[in-house]
């Protein structure tokens, strides 16, 4: 019997080797060298993310399928990547200093960042379920044992668990979706799911919808979409801090790499059901999250609502089903990296041991005390809520014309309304800052160099892709996908 | 390319504002002389726009175009014509009268300094943008500023108003913009060509029912602006709370940003809209006109008083918007000009007696005239002005825009005219209450009259005020042009969608527009 090993190609998965390679260096490393300071397992993980980056840019061209089509390097999934590292990069600077803080200052938690690193790139670059999934995993579980990462807090621990069972429950759907399409076509690969369902008609297989339908959950809840959303806030409040801003970047940015690529390309044929369900449940998202928000007097809460609401409006473009949508998509997931990012690394600024300082109230008169943070959070505030010249607005900008254009009119309403809603929450940290009066002393902020770079990058981000996107606009609309 | 005025007077704030901010915060006369010489800069380099003004051509002059996000069709794009000369000039003029009357501030100063700078860099902006895009980005960027000089520099309730006023804002800007994008969408189904540049988009003709929608969206965003009744609300309380100056850019300027609006794109964007509107409009205009001034009677805080009589006389200015005539609309024009000298200088004058005495409660007053006569003159000057006494500027305003009115409908004017009689109750009551009868209240006896900064500041509104009561030609004659191309742009396209309107009513195909989904 002759057996056929497929033929596989290193180079195209360069970066994710190269990504978990490093992984593993840290945490042997961190074994065997017991008197480095774990400082140096940041700039380690820091150096690695760089040069996966850089190899990352010397992919850029025409599609390359590898692995028996399992797995592909496009565009699309070159631009994701981008995102992932730009998010890991930032958090991995923002942590350095804010582990030490906290007493937690294990080497695993770098390694398990690249590793959940790793799985959001392979899940970017997947052509089949199967890696999708693979992918997937690698991302959930090194997230569940990061949001525990303080193992002696008890909302560390609760955050951890309740990540880890709702998670756990929602790749059950994830993964019967996936059964059942492969059940109904006879195969996992994403553009041969597509073929079997254009050359059979198979637009309204009752199993190929419940699959969709059963996707739409499992993705739902990565994505925290409305109503699979409940885990977030609770999650969000007690991890890290460091780790919630990581989970509010990339891992949400791969969910959305994932379900455009599965519903672009596989399900494009059943476009007309999907995006009805999508529809209702961007108007739901982008409208639960922005209200509730309101209500939240801790800053972390706060901002869990807001990436949910966020997502709604990511949601949004992905009804549009153009390419406009998903250049509008992957301009957005770059700006909201930087914009929200850096509220986080303010909130790790002005953080005492102990998550303390986390309620909006304890900002109050920062502006008198610290004004340099309290510009800096404002910007990104402003950001967040839409509003020029900063990024945020540009991002908001490109998927509400990707909406109009497409004619959905109604939920681009919905989206502006919400959009209003949202200043309401976002100027109420500025309000704090500046309108009231200092209720207590602030403790000296825990500056250091990684940190202060992580801001810089960050308030760049969100100034330059506000003022002059051009550049990033065009590189956007180069890697949206191509049927 | 020939000097880039326009540029240079719009920036010229933010590159002061970036000054004060390596400048050391304990600094702060010099920071408010940076202020000040930032502003009078801005303003003397917009002096020439008014004297090189070419009286011939509707065409937008001192034009400057630069691309900017190129795969949109998005382009830095400025150009000012008659219809927006004057309100760059007044814009720059009240920043300079702003920063000047802002010389009391005790807190904060450097901060307030370079809010007071970016605002105006957006005040400008809105004025001169001929790109869609860029004229949405000045109008929210003047929030942010705004929205901190009220909160933070406010009196007790500037929380409440400020959050009021920035939602309010945003709530109708948003709508605003999803019609810029719907515009936007439309002419690129048209031709293909992906562009917000204004003068092109107005080649545009919109499908009726779908003028009619976004009409309504650029109206919410205009009428919460200018305010009309009944979105005027936020005023009252923006205007109470605010520090003086940020009420005389209030008054001055931004409520006129929404006039404007109507102006540059209600009207040529949706001319048949427009005329559908009119009823609706009109009689808003004409409550507003009523109400705000019989509002105005009752009050007895001064800023509130002057408040509702902002929502008052703002109501002239949209009455004479659409009526679509000559007269009106330049009264139009001269009337925001004046609202925002006679206004503006009230707020100063209020501001005044204000910080010596802080109240502004009528009842605390009385009897000024004979404890600060220099003062009593000034406040008797602009008073008059704002009621539209002949010889001063508001009478000319108010009087075109009457006439206009008269010319196509009887009732709406009557009706207005009576907010003409009551302005005067009300302003009257309320100048004899303040400066005349018994100086009964002890603590008026050691007011001092102005001071030579005061004398500075008020004396160029007053000059204004005489100068354009006596001979407001230099005026009229640069708005002629403009507001006659404007009409007859307006009228054109009006007629065109009648016609089409006609023949599709004898095909009896009316059809929904292929712009909903």
């Amino acid at each position: 019997m002759e057996i056929t090993i497929p033929p596989f190609d290193l180079k195209s998965i360069a970066p994710i080797i190269l990504i978990t390679i490093a992984g593993i260096v840290v945490l042997m490393t961190d074994v065997f060298f017991k008197k480095l300071p774990k400082e140096t397992l940041g700039y380690l993980s820091f150096l690695a993310v760089l040069i996966t980056g850089l190899i990352t840019f010397s992919q850029t061209g025409s599609p390359v399928y590898s692995f028996s089509n399992t797995f592909v390097v496009d565009n699309f999934s070159i631009f994701f990547n981008y995102i992932f590292l730009m998010s890991t990069a930032i958090v991995i600077l923002m942590s350095v200093n804010y582990l030490h803080q906290e007493g937690v200052n294990f080497g695993e938690y770098y390694t398990l960042i690249l590793f959940a690193t790793m799985g959001m790139m392979l899940m970017a670059g997947a052509a089949d379920l199967i890696t999708v999934f693979l992918g997937l995993e690698i991302m959930s579980i090194s997230l569940y044992v990061l949001a525990g990462f303080k193992r002696d807090r008890l909302e560390s621990n609760e955050s951890a668990l309740k990540y880890f069972l709702l998670g756990a429950f929602a790749t059950c759907f994830l993964l019967y979706g996936m059964a059942l399409l492969y059940g109904a076509t006879g195969t996992t690969n994403i553009k041969e799911i597509a073929t079997f369902i254009t050359n059979n008609h198979a637009f309204s297989s009752p199993m190929i919808i419940m699959g969709a339908s059963l996707l739409i959950i499992g993705f739902g809840f990565k994505m925290a979409s409305v109503p699979f959303h409940k885990w977030v806030p609770d999650v969000y409040e007690g991890a890290p801090t460091s780790v919630t801003a990581f989970m509010s970047a990339g891992p949400k940015a791969a969910a959305f790499a994932v379900f455009l690529r599965v519903f672009l390309i596989s399900l494009p044929g059943l476009e007309q059901k999907w995006s009805v369900i999508l529809w209702v449940l961007a108007a739901l998202t982008m409208t639960v999250g922005n209200v509730v928000a309101i209500a939240q007097t801790n800053i972390k809460r706060m901002l869990a609502y807001s990436s949910i609401a966020h997502a709604g409006y990511v949601l949004m473009a992905i009804v549009t089903a153009s390419s406009l949508g998903t250049a509008s998509i992957l301009f957005y997931l770059l700006v909201y990296v930087f914009m929200n990012l850096g509220a986080f690394a303010v909130i790790i600024i002005l953080g005492k041991r102990g998550e303390e300082n986390l309620r909006i109230d304890d900002y109050n008169g920062l502006g008198y005390k610290h004004p340099i943070m309290a510009i800096v959070m404002s910007i990104f505030m402003f950001s967040l809520a839409g509003i020029p010249p900063f990024a945020g607005f540009m991002g908001k900008f490109y998927i509400f014309s990707a909406a109009i254009k497409s004619g959905y009119i109604i939920l681009a309403i919905i989206g502006v309304i919400n959009s209003v809603i949202s200043v309401y929450y976002y100027l109420r940290v500025t309000v704090v800052m500046y309108m009231k009066q200092p209720t207590r002393e602030f403790a000296p902020l825990s500056l250091s160099p990684y940190i202060i770079l992580a801001l810089v990058i960050t308030i760049w981000g969100t100034i330059h892709l506000g003022i002059f996107p051009s550049s990033i606009i065009e590189l956007a609309q180069k890697s949206v996908l191509l049927q | 390319m020939s000097f880039p005025i326009l540029t240079v007077v719009t920036f010229l704030p933010i590159v002061g504002a970036l000054w004060i901010l390596f400048i050391d915060k304990r600094k702060e006369e010099k920071i408010k002389q940076i202020a000040l010489i930032t502003a009078i800069g801005s303003f003397v380099m917009s002096l020439p726009l008014f004297f090189k003004f070419n009286l011939a051509t509707h065409e937008f002059q001192f034009r400057e175009m630069v691309p900017w996000i190129k795969e949109f069709g998005i382009s830095y794009h400025v150009g000012i014509d008659g219809i927006s000369l004057f309100l760059f000039l007044l814009t720059s003029f009240l920043t300079c009268i702003a920063i000047l009357a802002s010389w009391t501030i005790k807190e904060r100063v450097k901060e307030y300094m370079i809010a007071m700078l970016v605002l105006t860099t957006g005040m400008l902006g809105v004025f001169i943008s001929l790109d869609l895009f860029l004229f949405y980005v000045f109008w929210e960027l003047m929030l942010i500023p705004m929205y901190l000089i009220i909160g933070i520099w406010g009196g007790p309730r500037r929380i409440y108003a400020t959050i009021k006023f920035f939602i309010y804002t945003m709530a109708g800007s948003v709508l605003m913009l999803l019609a810029i994008l719907a515009i936007h969408t439309l002419y690129y189904r048209e031709t293909g060509e992906h562009t917000f540049d204004l003068l092109t988009l107005y080649n545009l003709d919109i499908p009726m029912r779908t003028q009619f929608w976004l009409f309504l969206a650029f109206f919410f965003a205009f009428a919460i602006k200018v305010p009309m009744f009944p979105f005027h609300t936020w005023l009252p309380d923006a205007h109470v709370e605010a520090p003086t100056a940020g009420s005389v850019i209030l008054a001055g300027v931004l409520l006129k940003m929404g006039t404007y609006g109507f102006v540059r794109f209600s009207l040529p964007f949706f001319p048949y809209a427009s005329h559908q509107f009119v009823p609706i409009i009109s009689w808003l205009a004409v409550i507003g006109i009523i109400y705000g001034a019989l509002v105005a009677m009752v009050q007895e805080d001064l800023k509130k008083l002057i408040a509702y009589s902002s929502v008052s006389h703002l109501g002239f200015v949209m009455l004479g918007i659409f009526v679509f005539n000559i007269q009106g609309l330049e009264g139009s024009i001269l009337q925001m000009v004046n609202h925002g000298l006679s206004t503006g200088g009230l707020f100063l004058l209020v501001g005044m007696i204000y910080e010596r005495r802080h109240t502004r409660m009528i009842g605390d007053f009385g009897g000024l005239a004979k404890q600060i006569p220099v003062f009593t003159v000034f406040f008797m000057i602009v008073t008059f002005s704002s009621i539209g006494l002949p010889g001063l500027n508001g009478f000319v305003g108010e009087f075109l825009v009457l006439l206009g009115t008269f010319k196509t409908n009887v009732l709406y004017a009557t009706l207005a005219t009576t907010g003409v009689i009551l302005s005067a109750c009300y302003m009257l009551w309320m100048f004899q209450r303040v400066m005349f009868n018994k100086l009964s209240n002890k603590k008026n006896r050691d007011m001092a009259d102005l001071n030579r900064r005061e004398w500075a500041i008020i004396l160029p509104i007053v000059m204004l005020i005489f100068f354009i009561g006596i001979y407001p030609k230099p005026i009229i004659s640069r708005l002629d042009v403009s507001v006659n191309h404007l009409l007859s742009q307006v009228d054109a396209k009006y007629k065109k969608t009648v016609n089409r309107l006609k023949i599709a009513e004898e095909k009896l195909v009316l059809k929904g527009d292929p712009l909903w989904k």
